[in-house]
């Protein structure tokens, strides 16, 4: 079940780009100058992104650089420890909304500090592959199109990722316990 | 609440600085993350010009237009507002293929263009719609079938079964990804009660 998964995975980009553009010039489909007027659209949204991700990593960077954010981690480490929660893992919890590439670092850390097969290596690897970068998807989506009022979506992203870093916990303390 | 957030960040960070008296981490860490910021963007408008190339092609043969007709009866649960023959919800399902097989780079174009879509259909152009409300709230907490990334960490670090926590994942993501729904829908019906 894993291996089609797997193989599902790896092969999705391929098969989609074997199939896509030979579907579309069998139905009579002018395929390539169709591809280069939906291409011509792609600058223009990565340019309109700069300034709301600039405000945005900025900000995680300060928040992160300076410390403030371990300091976090150990404010919740110390409460979270009580409901059997391993205070190594929280560093990566509180990093995964705010920085998918800060995220992996730890995550990466703790596989090769703790071993791939340990229970905080297997924690962690549950806890990076589950959720995403919060923040960022909605820095880089709304700012695509101007949106700068997100109304609730900060807290409905923030407490989903709350809840899988919770079912996170559960079912790798379920699996392999 | 992004004001706050924003402000939090920043100034509390800067405070920190301040008391370890290391001015110098807010400097570096401004330029570094600005920098960081545009190079992004960049890397994003090559990988974005060749995925909307595709899109528009898998558009043109109306594939884009099957797969909504084929998940109209599960999209119209949790878009209501968007009209059944919309392009958005192509691009949204399109998305959320990408995100759900684990196609990398290709998750965030197909979603930008419905963004977009999604605009068109927004009364208030400077505040977000119901619509892009649940989308980004399935998207940023997307069911995974293959945490590819991590799967690469594990094997290189020679994990005895790298793949043992796939099943996990699939489960902690599906568990996240309801919680999304429910309380995007909650928090529909009260902040439209306040208005």
């Amino acid at each position: 079940m894993i291996e089609i998964i797997q193989n599902l995975s790896r092969w999705a980009v391929p098969v989609f780009l074997l199939f896509v553009p030979l579907y579309a010039i069998l139905r009579g489909v002018k395929v390539y100058e169709c591809f280069v007027s939906g291409a011509g659209e792609g600058f223009a949204i990565a340019v309109r992104i700069i300034p709301y991700l600039v405000a945005m990593m900025v900000a995680v960077g300060i928040f992160r650089q300076t410390g403030m954010m371990d300091l976090l981690s150990g404010v919740c480490g110390s409460v979270l420890q009580q409901w059997g929660i391993p205070p190594e893992v929280i560093p990566l919890a509180i990093m995964r909304p705010f920085s998918g590439g800060g995220a992996l670092g730890i995550a990466a850390e703790l596989i090769d500090a703790f071993g791939p097969d340990s229970f905080i290596g297997r924690l962690a690897s549950t806890m990076q592959g589950s959720t995403d970068t919060t923040f960022f998807v909605l820095t880089v989506y709304f700012g695509s199109v101007g949106v700068r009022r997100y109304r609730y979506s900060l807290a409905v992203g923030l407490l989903a990722d709350l809840t899988t870093f919770f079912a996170s916990v559960y079912i790798v303390n379920r699996v392999f316990m | 609440m992004i004001n706050i957030v924003w402000v939090v960040m920043i100034v509390s960070g800067v405070v920190l600085a301040v008391v370890q008296d290391s001015p110098e981490i807010v400097t570096q860490a401004t330029f570094q993350a600005a920098q960081a910021a545009v190079k992004y963007a960049l890397m994003l408008a090559g990988v974005m010009s060749f995925w909307l190339g595709i899109m528009k092609i898998a558009e043109e043969a109306g594939l884009v237009r099957g797969l909504a007709r084929l998940l109209r009866p599960f999209t119209r649960l949790l878009f209501p507002s968007i009209p059944s023959q919309h392009p958005a919800m192509g691009s949204i399902l399109m998305n959320l293929s990408a995100n759900i097989l684990g196609m990398g780079n290709a998750a965030t174009p197909f979603g930008l263009k419905a963004m977009g879509q999604l605009q068109e259909l927004n009364g208030n152009k400077e505040e977000a719609s119901e619509a892009m409300c649940t989308f980004l709230a399935i998207n940023t907490a997307c069911l995974t079938l293959m945490p590819t990334m991590i799967l690469g960490i594990r094997i290189s670090a020679e994990s005895s079964a790298p793949a043992e926590i796939v099943g996990p994942t699939i489960f902690a993501t599906a568990v996240g990804m309801s919680m999304a729904i429910a309380v995007d829908g909650i928090f529909r019906k009260i902040y439209r009660r306040r208005l």
